[in-house]
């Protein structure tokens, strides 16, 4: 069984955010303008956030790629009345959005806050629409969204994999973000392979998780160097 | 009717002395229409604001990424802590058999009842997705609080509503028998109450049964509501003294609006003589105790957060004491605590007038409470982001008082057609528990020949 994480080597990252631009075109996320966006309602799957650590004159402060954490006890998971939120059995914390009522209490039970409320109708603008990804449905008002890993890709991937007759190899499933990384500062594979790339950097010296001391057990890596 | 009428019709003498109870019903005068009209204007105006929100989305509140919770979830932890005034007083006073709870738990455990509604509503107005409430029941996943609440809270109801009937049924009967009005309807509801002996054992026994169940259903509903927020690991919700935090906080505001309630009914109905300054001195001291054991906690609480010193804690601890939450941090503290306290202190202002002032400033500051609860932990979430403000918009306040004003509507127009006093009980304690309680004392007494 596949154990799906993801690996980001900060000391790679330069924070251009093509992850984000990538991502959002990818999963179909909507356009709210600069308005709602001063309001705190940007929905960004995986954003860039401060981490600052210490304080002034030896303070350390970085940008941080942050996705869903897809944590191993996700505590989004446990409060949803209805099991719109669930981690399936390769890892994945999932949404199944058309069953959530929008009651919000995986958004605040989600100590990384990495779930988005639609508060409205998510728009495009015109030229845009042409352009939406058909393998990644839109979500409507009123409910929940956040970071699949690109779960339709996998999808997408062991439909091809099954009609060539071959078993899935590591470079067929890849979210958006990944790819899109220009520095190569992002890994994504299988965590329970002890010879992926994501598995081998995840036990490397630099490796450390968000919050570690929550027992959420994120399966998102970081590296950094004196971190 | 005229007067005339009715003393034709009066067959029981006592129906006369208890005239004032039946009044009410009997007549409706101007002020009551006018008072209605007007609590329907807000409550209209209210759901013309639903609506907006309903056709918009939620985008239409204040909310935003991280403050995902605001007004509404407040006003349900606030509305189904009101509820706590009405069954859990009324039942405890009953089963101590405090005489003095004769002419106030009817209008208390109405309030139960009909609150709970707001409280169940206002989770429904903050669903993004109302219409698909049913999959609660459809895909019910009992790992989460919300469920535990539902579960609770629709127990409640349906053990209050019980307890609310039960006492109401020689009243009907009453009313069936003597009333101008709607016989069918009563006569129907009064189940064929004949006031015979047996009925009456029945009775006292349903009732009785119904005062000790619904205790600890009571407790345990405000307890799975602060669930809904100390089962998650966030700063200052993950704490295991929120149950009874919560609990104590229920039925200080529920004693203060069942003192609010009173008052009014008092005045309107011209009920003085029924709710005598004694229930207002007893119910006092109920708040007064209350208003301690709040501050006991609150004091615990914000301690035990301080002296622990972590910083992800310290942050919303320094929120609500002296940034952006210290006018709502102080205000619940001076509407808790420093307005009522030294009212309640004394018996000269333990009076009507003096609890009434006490109660409004308990049920504000009981609001504030639970806003400060709910939204500075998060406004500070533990992953730094852009400081985002909560504002609630008009929608929302037209709403919470669309939701008061409805509960006011509600309650009126249950005392024209229930008694708000019962009549049977004030009857009963007239003509028995006199001798009763004189044999009770009997009992407590060495040296009084009782074995």
């Amino acid at each position: 069984m596949h154990r799906w994480g993801m690996v980001i080597d900060l000391d790679k990252c330069s924070g251009c955010q093509a992850c984000v631009v990538a991502c959002h075109a990818e999963n179909n996320i909507g356009i709210i303008g600069p308005e709602e966006s001063a309001k705190g309602r940007t929905i960004s799957w995986i954003e860039l956030i401060p981490y600052i650590e210490g304080e002034y004159p030896h303070i350390k402060a970085r940008l941080l790629p942050r996705p869903c954490m897809h944590c191993d006890h996700p505590p989004c998971t446990k409060v949803c009345p209805v099991n719109a939120t669930y981690k399936n059995e390769e890892g994945l914390v999932a949404q199944i959005n058309y069953r959530c009522i929008g009651c919000r209490y995986c958004t605040t039970a989600c100590p990384y806050t990495v779930k988005y409320f639609n508060w409205y109708a998510p728009q495009w603008p015109k030229e845009m629409k042409g352009s939406l990804n058909r393998d990644v449905s839109i979500r409507t008002k009123g409910v929940v969204e956040k970071c699949t890993f690109c779960s339709h890709r996998l999808l997408k991937a062991r439909e091809k994999v099954k009609a060539e007759g071959r078993d899935l190899l590591p470079e067929d499933y890849i979210p958006a973000c990944v790819q899109a990384c220009p520095g190569g500062a992002m890994y994504f594979g299988d965590l329970n392979d002890p010879f992926s790339t994501v598995s081998t950097l995840s036990r490397e010296r630099r490796a450390f998780r968000l919050m570690e001391d929550l027992g959420t057990e994120p399966k998102v890596y970081y590296l950094s160097e004196g971190m | 009717m005229d007067e005339k009428h009715l003393n034709v019709e009066v067959v029981d003498s006592t129906l006369r002395e208890d005239a004032a109870l039946f009044e009410p019903i009997r007549r409706t005068g101007k002020s009551f229409y006018i008072t209605l009209l007007i609590l329907g204007v807000v409550i209209l105006w209210a759901v013309w604001a639903y609506l907006h929100q309903y056709r918009d989305g939620l985008g239409v509140t204040g909310l935003a990424r991280p403050i995902f919770w605001g007004v509404y979830i407040t006003n349900f932890v606030f509305f189904i802590g009101i509820s706590h005034a009405g069954t859990l007083i009324s039942a405890i006073l009953r089963l101590a058999k405090a005489e003095w709870r004769r002419s106030i738990t009817r209008s208390a455990e109405v309030i139960t009842v009909l609150v709970l509604f707001f409280g169940v509503g206002n989770i429904l107005i903050d669903l993004g997705q109302p219409d698909r409430m049913l999959n609660i029941i459809k895909f019910s996943q009992f790992q989460s609080p919300l469920l535990w609440d539902v579960s609770s809270i629709t127990i409640y109801l349906a053990a209050s509503s019980i307890y609310l009937y039960l006492p109401l049924i020689p009243d009907i009967a009453l009313l069936r028998d003597y009333g101008e009005k709607w016989r069918w309807f009563y006569r129907i509801l009064s189940l064929g109450w004949k006031g015979t002996e047996r009925q009456h054992h029945l009775l006292e026994k349903g009732i009785a049964f119904m005062a000790i169940l619904v205790i600890p259903v009571a407790v345990s509903v405000h307890t799975v509501v602060s669930f809904v927020f100390a089962m998650t690991i966030q700063p200052m919700w993950h704490s295991a003294i929120f149950g009874p935090y919560f609990v104590a906080g229920a039925i200080f505001s529920g004693i203060a609006a069942l003192i609010v309630a009173m008052n009014v009914i008092r005045k309107v109905y011209h009920l003085e003589d029924y709710l005598r300054p004694v229930h207002f001195n007893n119910l006092g001291i109920l708040l007064l105790v209350m208003t301690l054991l709040w501050f006991y906690f609150t004091f615990t609480e914000y301690l035990t957060t301080y002296y622990g010193g972590e910083p992800i804690h310290m942050a919303i601890f320094w929120s609500k004491f002296t940034g952006r939450f210290a006018p709502y941090f102080w205000g619940m503290f001076l509407f808790c605590f420093i307005i009522p306290l030294p009212i309640l202190s004394f018996k000269r202002t333990r009076t009507p007038m003096g609890t009434l002032i006490a109660s409004i400033s308990v049920v504000i500051g009981m609001w504030l409470e639970r806003f400060v609860i709910v939204v500075p932990t998060l406004t500070n979430p533990r992953i730094p982001g852009e400081m985002v403000l909560y504002f609630p918009t008009w929608i929302e306040w037209s709403i919470f008082a669309g939701c008061v004003a409805f509960f006011i509507l509600l309650y009126m127009i249950f005392t024209k057609i229930f008694p708000i006093v019962s009549i049977w009980e004030v009857r009963e304690g007239r003509e028995k528990s006199m001798a009763e309680v004189q044999e009770r004392i009997r009992t407590y007494l060495p040296g009084i020949g009782v074995e």
